[in-house]
């Protein structure tokens, strides 16, 4: 999320001009919003390609056509969790596992969600349902950064980047997918792609493991999801999801209260 | 897919579509921005540092390429990528990283 380009619209700082219009009428603020965000999100194609593509030619090595590949990619949208419904498919589990595994991952989304919907109030709902379609992790992560840098931008603005900055990434991601399912089949089956799934799995996570409640929730996910990989129908995954969750929240309270207990102690000895 | 009908396959595309759209679209839909309780969010803020890591451990371990003989390449390639994504916060990083540990030492072995 560094080394954004610099933004041309902060150097005109313009004075907000009827904040309640249409986002889509708003006197060019949504366009201005839109280029800006359109230009913080072209850095993040580097990153959305590759991944896509490596998506595409997972799901053809699994055996899927490619209108079954370009329907789930550009419906489901959500990178982490179309792995895990190919994997998990892949392997033998039940379909219903498959997808409710597919479902957890994507439960950050309700998250953002639930985070930006404050800046999309007064809206009309087609535009919050076409809203909906965008959350995904780049433009979450773009858009909440610039609605807390800029608080005193209009709404039409605030709109417009959040639908610029997922004008260059979502369809990198499709794109990505088509060329990666296309050129799939080109790929010789000596070529060990099994190992890309949970490469990619890992390298998704690992940087979300900031301080001490994160690590311990991974590895007791991780060990717990070693020592119960014999369970059927995925019920293991399952489990160790929960465990390590249960773990990261238990640890996250404990360590806030000694932090006020260590708080109270050196108040009472001033 | 391989192993399920062609019915089966695209029940799981579209139903996994639609449960992800509402998901995403939830709180957006709601009027008033309503917000989750505490403890739920506390619970859902672990959710990709387990569930990912948790799918990936057993596949790193016991791949099914190799029919679940446990590969060097492959533990050593994972513990890479983990360790290059906590530290740089880069996930092509830690995916090119690890990638180059898997395939180097596959060429050694």
């Amino acid at each position: 999320m560094k080394d954004l380009p610099p933004d041309p619209s902060m150097s005109a700082a313009e004075p907000v001009r009827n904040p309640s219009a249409s986002p889509f009428r708003g006197d060019g603020e949504f366009l201005r919003g839109f280029r800006s965000g359109a230009l913080a999100g072209i850095p993040f194609m580097v990153v959305v390609w590759p991944f896509g593509l490596l998506f595409g030619v997972v799901a053809t090595a699994a055996g899927m056509d490619l209108t079954g590949i370009m329907v789930l990619t550009s419906f489901v949208i959500a990178g982490a969790s179309q792995f895990v419904l190919i994997e998990l498919i892949s392997d033998g589990a039940p379909v219903i596992v498959a997808i409710l595994a597919a479902l957890a991952v994507n439960l950050r989304l309700a998250m953002y969600s639930a985070s930006l919907a404050p800046y999309f109030t007064g809206t009309s709902s087609w535009v919050r349902a076409i809203a909906g379609y965008f959350v995904v992790d780049q433009v979450y992560g773009l858009a909440l950064r610039r609605y807390q840098d800029r608080p005193e931008e209009s709404r039409a603005r605030r709109i417009g980047y959040y639908f610029g900055s997922g004008a260059p990434i979502l369809p990198s991601w499709i794109a990505g997918t088509a060329v990666g399912a296309l050129a799939g089949s080109a790929i010789p089956a000596s070529l060990p792609i099994d190992f890309a799934p949970p490469l990619t799995f890992f390298a998704l996570a690992a940087p979300m493991i900031r301080g001490v409640p994160n690590l311990c929730a991974a590895a007791v996910a991780v060990t717990a999801a070693l020592l119960l990989a014999e369970l059927p129908w995925s019920l293991g995954l399952l489990a160790a999801s929960g465990l390590g969750m249960g773990t990261g929240a238990a640890v996250e309270i404990a360590l806030a209260r000694r932090a006020a207990a260590r708080a109270d102690a050196g108040g009472a000895a001033r | 897919m391989t192993g399920i009908s062609d019915v089966t396959a695209w029940a799981a595309i579209i139903t996994l579509g639609f449960g992800t759209y509402f998901v995403r679209a939830s709180f957006l839909l709601l009027a008033g921005g309503r917000e989750f309780p505490t403890w739920a969010m506390r619970l859902l803020r672990y959710v990709p540092v387990t569930v990912l890591p948790a799918l990936a451990a057993p596949m790193a371990m016991w791949p099914r390429a190799l029919e679940g003989e446990t590969d060097p390449a492959r533990i050593a390639g994972a513990a890479v990528t983990i360790a290059v994504g906590i530290l740089t916060r880069s996930l092509l990083g830690a995916i090119v990283a690890g990638l180059a540990t898997f395939l180097a030492l596959g060429a050694l072995f």
